[in-house]
């Protein structure tokens, strides 16, 4: 029997917290789950700095890479026969699932802010290069890890294989939300995953959901919506993503001087700081890596490396307070000027971090050809946008919430002698309403 | 601080208008590729470059009133118009930065359809392939758009333009 239509003599399990089980057959993705740069994603968290918010999400990129595999192969079966399936695209799609975040790095979204990185990259260049993964696909059939490749970056021609991964209603939204919530231990996140399965039917180049399902997605539309504001927008979580993405940018200035001697050398960031970052030298850095480097350059020489590294290894957080950037712009600069004169570095200490700056996305219908929007399919065969169709999901897409805040070490501004320039900093930030205290708020 | 937004208001200053949220990714993404700095991440969608964060961006503007969006209602779908507020042209003032010249890039972009620079986005989406390539791939992830061979030449022609303009 070829390697590609290989089957283990006997399926192997995984037990898995979300999906009961994970169910695995075919030889190849056995194999995949056993190449070092899957194994890599044990030892990057799914859910980055969330942890000092929420201390049970520790949970890796590797479990959630297993539950979308497994989201993606009970789908497949309940497509097994239905018209507009082929089952030639199984293995394709089931390896795409399993590998479509191959490329995060350790904390990635900061990495990829500070460092101009792109993991999908990282993902395109895993699967394509000198790698385990891509042996095993090439061993499967001849340029087959190109065409995972392409239903990773949604270029592949069979739309339908794409949207099984990535659409509004995705195999990989369903489980992370699932997860996240699971490991956060919040009560919001939560919809059932097996209706909306058994509704979902696949047309020419898209997947849509039976009308009859429609309450079910709308559970689900909610769910998101209360994860991206309960947990992934939460700000305490952003507090030490703003430390983290600080430090980062100070080692890579330290570096940059020249002057500054390091004394652990940054032999595991060099790439990253001089903007040329080889395959193998990315696989190398994972959260490992780069907690030990924070916890030494908490003995560094330089005084804002050594602060901020502390800050973030003790969760010593940053404070934050509201900040409107259309009624407050004078006052922020002359905040800026004040922390200037008052020996603290607005560079690194006073942060205004919006909602725009995080990777997540809310449900909207957008308009015609703009992005693909979650279809009902009508008993008539007709489709409908579901927000047209819902007064649930019609209020809460068309409902518009942004988020700015003024993060800021509100120890340090305690620590500064009684004076002019420390009673008109407090004004502005704490005359505004309350100050909140990211170590204490959950 | 919030200079990726000032970038944007930079863009909507010199555009003036811009009609339709396709047009206004795909805008966005053909000045990125020809050297601006806009900083926002685009992936492939359906339509050709999408970007989450640009969408995101943009509703925060229109939130803190800098930026007008009006909404018309068409039969199917909605369609959307946007233009820079006083607020956010008195911001745009009050912010000191370093944008290379767009104008000109702008006009251009603006006097061309969306379904054009949709072509044109996804033919620079994938410009690390050889021309040939190129077309072939277009042609595969969008066999619906039908792009005729006209279109094609118009695109590379644009491209060479746009590009032309950076030096």
């Amino acid at each position: 029997m070829a390697y590609k239509d290989e089957q283990l003599v006997e399926e192997k399990v995984f037990k898995d917290p979300v999906h009961r089980y994970v169910h695995v057959k075919d030889r190849v993705i056995w194999d995949l789950i056993a190449a070092p740069e899957f194994q890599r994603l044990r030892r990057i968290k799914q859910l980055g700095t969330t942890n000092y918010t929420f201390h049970g999400a520790e949970h890796s990129r590797f479990n959630h890479s297993l539950g979308v595999y497994e989201i993606v192969r009970r789908i497949i079966y309940n497509f097994q026969g239905r018209e507009h399936w082929n089952n030639d695209e199984r293995l394709l799609c089931l390896c795409a699932a399993l590998l479509h975040d191959l490329g995060h790095g350790p904390f990635s979204h900061s990495f990829e802010k500070v460092f101009k990185l792109d993991h999908e990259e990282y993902t395109q260049k895993i699967i394509l290069g000198e790698t385990k993964v891509h042996e095993i696909l090439e061993q499967a059939e001849e340029g087959f890890a190109q065409k995972v490749a392409d239903v990773i970056a949604k270029t592949y021609q069979n739309k339908l294989v794409v949207s099984l991964i990535s659409s509004q209603i995705d195999a990989d939204r369903m489980d992370y939300l699932q997860r996240d919530a699971y490991f956060t231990g919040v009560s919001y996140g939560h919809f059932d995953m097996e209706r909306i399965l058994r509704v979902m039917r696949p047309i020419e180049d898209q997947v849509v959901i039976k009308a009859t399902g429609m309450h079910a997605v709308e559970d689900y539309i909610m769910s998101r919506y209360q994860m991206y504001w309960q947990v992934y927008f939460h700000p305490v979580t952003r507090s030490a993503e703003v430390i983290l993405t600080k430090i980062l940018h100070r080692a890579k200035y330290l570096y940059e001087t020249k002057e500054f001697e390091f004394k652990l050398k940054p032999t595991h960031f060099i790439s990253f700081f001089t903007g040329d970052v080889k395959l193998d030298e990315y696989l190398r850095l994972d959260e490992g890596i780069v907690s030990y480097y924070f916890q030494l350059w908490q003995e560094e020489d330089d005084e804002i490396l050594r602060d901020l590294c502390e800050r973030f290894m003790n969760r010593r957080l940053f404070k934050y307070v509201e900040f409107n950037p259309n009624l407050q712009m004078a006052e922020w600069m002359e905040l800026y000027r004040l922390f200037s004169d008052a020996g603290i570095d607005p560079e690194y200490y006073l942060v205004v971090d919006s909602s725009s700056d995080l990777p997540y996305d809310f449900y909207r219908p957008g308009e015609e050809e703009e992005r693909l929007p979650i279809h009902l399919l009508m008993p008539n065969g007709d489709l409908k946008e579901l927000s047209r169709h819902s007064d649930i999901v019609e209020s809460i897409s068309g409902k518009k919430r942004t988020d700015h805040k003024l993060y800021f070490p509100k120890d340090l501004l305690e620590s500064l002698p009684n004076g002019k320039k420390k009673a008109r900093i407090k004004e502005i930030l704490y005359g505004q309403g309350e100050l909140i205290d990211a170590n204490e708020s959950r | 601080m919030l200079t990726n937004h000032a970038k944007l208001m930079q863009f909507f200053s010199v555009a003036n208008e811009v009609t339709g949220r396709k047009k206004l990714q795909k805008m966005i993404y053909i000045l990125q590729k020809s050297k601006l700095p806009f900083e926002e991440k685009f992936q492939f969608h359906f339509y050709g470059p999408y970007s989450e964060e640009l969408t995101l961006r943009v509703e925060e503007l229109c939130n803190l009133h800098f930026i007008n969006e009006e909404k018309e209602d068409k039969s199917n779908y909605h369609q959307y118009r946007y233009s820079i507020t006083e607020d956010g042209q008195s911001f745009l003032d009050q912010f000191a930065m370093d944008m290379p010249d767009l104008g000109t890039k702008v006009e251009m972009l603006k006097g061309k359809s969306s379904r054009f620079l949709e072509l044109v986005a996804t033919m620079l989406y994938f410009d690390d392939l050889p021309l040939e390539e190129n077309i072939q791939k277009v042609h595969a992830v969008k066999p619906k758009q039908k792009y005729t061979d006209d279109e094609i030449q118009e695109a590379i022609s644009f491209i060479a333009a746009v590009s032309k303009e950076n030096s």
